[in-house]
């Protein structure tokens, strides 16, 4: 207990120290608000509330994806070595980051969400606050996912593979545009990918269906992947353990 | 304090440890000399609980490696050959987590870490950036992370390499000293014949995976006829073992 609040306050406070990068974190999904929103809300598409949940999904997806690349420099100046040599388990040093990782990301989803109600958003509150729950946790898998690809990949290759295959389970999740205007073939890829059912239910969520098969559905998905998701991350903090 | 048989660690081709066997006794101060590539590094990582064995056993500080990694670290300080922080980190804040992971709250890591700051001559650096550190001070740095749970067994891999001479002779203090007050065991690499001749009770001399001689610094002297310790590297591996050739 002592090693993970020390390791979570320790990433917090590295984090926070370049304000910058936190806030920077969230420009690509502010970009989306603000630029192609209002272009979305009147294309007939949907509203606000499709578009939000949407972003959130592309906000989680994006920066909890590429957080592994921090975890190269840690390897590379023997930081982490010196980690895993203390009494700490290795699944502490794991959940330490990705703990920092899914708080980072709730305060950049909050500031997405507060714009998204300047513009006309007009979810409920409680829905918003379970969409969040369900975005936290699907963040803990990707995160964890993340640092295993990071430390199980050469090192040059993390940044250019993770953003390129972040971006099609993004276009496929629906985020940007509902995947019920998909043809067939695009809808069944789809329906493959767990990030789908994470956005639909989010979508469910923030219209006030809480207790809807959609909603089951995309918590489900997301508990398995992010079961997955740790239990891949513990693996590879694992590896090579005597 | 460490007992090894038949310890070995191939990289899918490369056979890089062969068979070591090991003995340290509480209380001494151990040098794993040999060239570069020689299999040092790894086996001090698979002796932390870093590296898996290919084959062998061991028992570290009282605990076996294999059914009880996590009782060895608990015990055992290890400082690795690349150093521990990065250049961009606050000194301080890295060694106050680190005591952290070892089970101190937040007030006695802080009070340790100033501690031991104090004891290596350190006095003042935790508020800086560990990239802005000479080289004697980065590398003492390391040393204090492998000492904030005062260990009774310490691990230090080439703690001297690439430092001047001067801030050699020091850091040498330092490590007598812990081996005194403190009664820790120590066991080190190094690649200077003449710094393992100074400071260690005895010597484990491995080539290529092999450990091909051991002894304190006169036996090994007397049993091949030879002045210094160099020539007893000549002669036991038939080649030189070119003094600061690491990088
Ligand atoms: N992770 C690894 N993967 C593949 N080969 C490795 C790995 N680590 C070490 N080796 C190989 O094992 C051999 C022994 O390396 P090791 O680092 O133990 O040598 P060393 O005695 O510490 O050398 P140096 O004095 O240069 O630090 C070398 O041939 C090295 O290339
Ligand atoms: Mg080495």
């Amino acid at each position: 207990m002592t090693a993970l609040a020390a390791l979570t306050g320790y990433y917090l406070r590295a984090s926070f120290k370049s304000k910058f990068a936190v806030v920077f974190g969230a420009v690509q999904p502010v970009f989306y608000l603000v630029i192609f929103g209002p272009l979305f809300s009147r294309s007939g598409v949907g509203s606000w509330d499709t578009l939000v949940p949407g972003l959130l999904i592309q906000l989680g997806l994006m920066s909890s994806g590429l957080v592994g690349f921090g975890i190269v420099f840690d390897q590379r100046f023997g930081v982490l070595e010196r980690l895993r040599v203390t009494p700490a388990r290795r699944s502490t040093l794991l959940f330490g980051r990705v703990l920092k990782d899914s708080l980072v990301l709730l305060i950049q989803a909050m500031v997405i969400i507060a714009l998204g109600y300047a513009l006309g958003l007009h979810a409920r509150l409680t829905g918003v606050l379970l969409g969040l729950l369900l975005l936290t946790v699907l963040s803990v898998g990707m995160a964890a996912l993340s640092y295993a690809a990071a430390l199980t990949i050469r090192q040059e290759l993390f940044a250019p593979l993770m953003s390129t295959l972040v971006i099609p389970l993004m276009l496929l999740s629906g985020a940007l545009l509902p995947m019920s205007l998909a043809p067939a073939w695009l809808d069944v890829v789809s329906r493959f990918t767990p990030f789908r059912y994470a956005v639909e239910a989010l979508r469910a969520l923030f219209a006030g269906s809480y207790a809807s098969p959609t909603v089951l559905w995309g918590v489900l998905v997301t508990l398995v992947f992010v079961g997955v998701g740790f239990t891949i991350g513990t693996k590879v903090f694992q590896r090579e353990n005597t | 304090m460490i007992q090894v048989r038949g310890l070995t660690r191939s990289f899918d081709s490369v056979e890089a440890v062969r068979g070591v066997d090991i003995d340290v006794a509480k209380g001494e101060i151990v040098g794993f000399v040999g060239p570069n590539g020689a299999g040092k590094t790894t086996t001090l990582r698979m002796l932390t609980t870093l590296l898996r064995p290919t084959s062998g056993t061991a028992t570290v500080a009282g605990h076996d490696l294999f059914a009880d990694p996590a009782g060895v670290r608990r015990r055992i300080g290890y400082v690795a050959q690349g150093g521990t922080v990065g250049p961009f980190s606050e000194v301080g804040e890295e060694l106050v987590l680190q005591a952290r992971l070892y089970g101190l709250i937040r007030a006695d890591a802080r009070d340790r870490v100033t501690r031991l700051l104090a004891e290596l001559d350190l006095t003042g650096v935790d508020k800086r950036l560990a990239g802005s550190l000479s080289g004697g001070q980065k590398r003492r740095v390391d040393i204090a992370m492998g000492l904030l749970h005062r260990p009774e067994l310490l691990f230090l891999d080439e703690p001297t390499t690439g430092l001047d001479p001067q801030s050699r002779t020091n850091l040498w203090g330092h490590v007598r000293r812990l081996r005194e007050e403190a009664g820790m065991t120590v066991f080190l690499t190094t690649h200077y014949l003449e710094e393992a001749d100074a400071l260690c009770d005895r010597i484990l001399i491995i080539d290529q995976g092999r450990i091909v001689a051991s002894g304190t610094p006169a036996e090994l002297k007397a049993a091949h006829h030879a002045g210094t310790l160099d020539e007893v590297f000549l002669s036991v591996t038939g080649h030189e073992l070119r003094e600061g050739a690491a990088a």
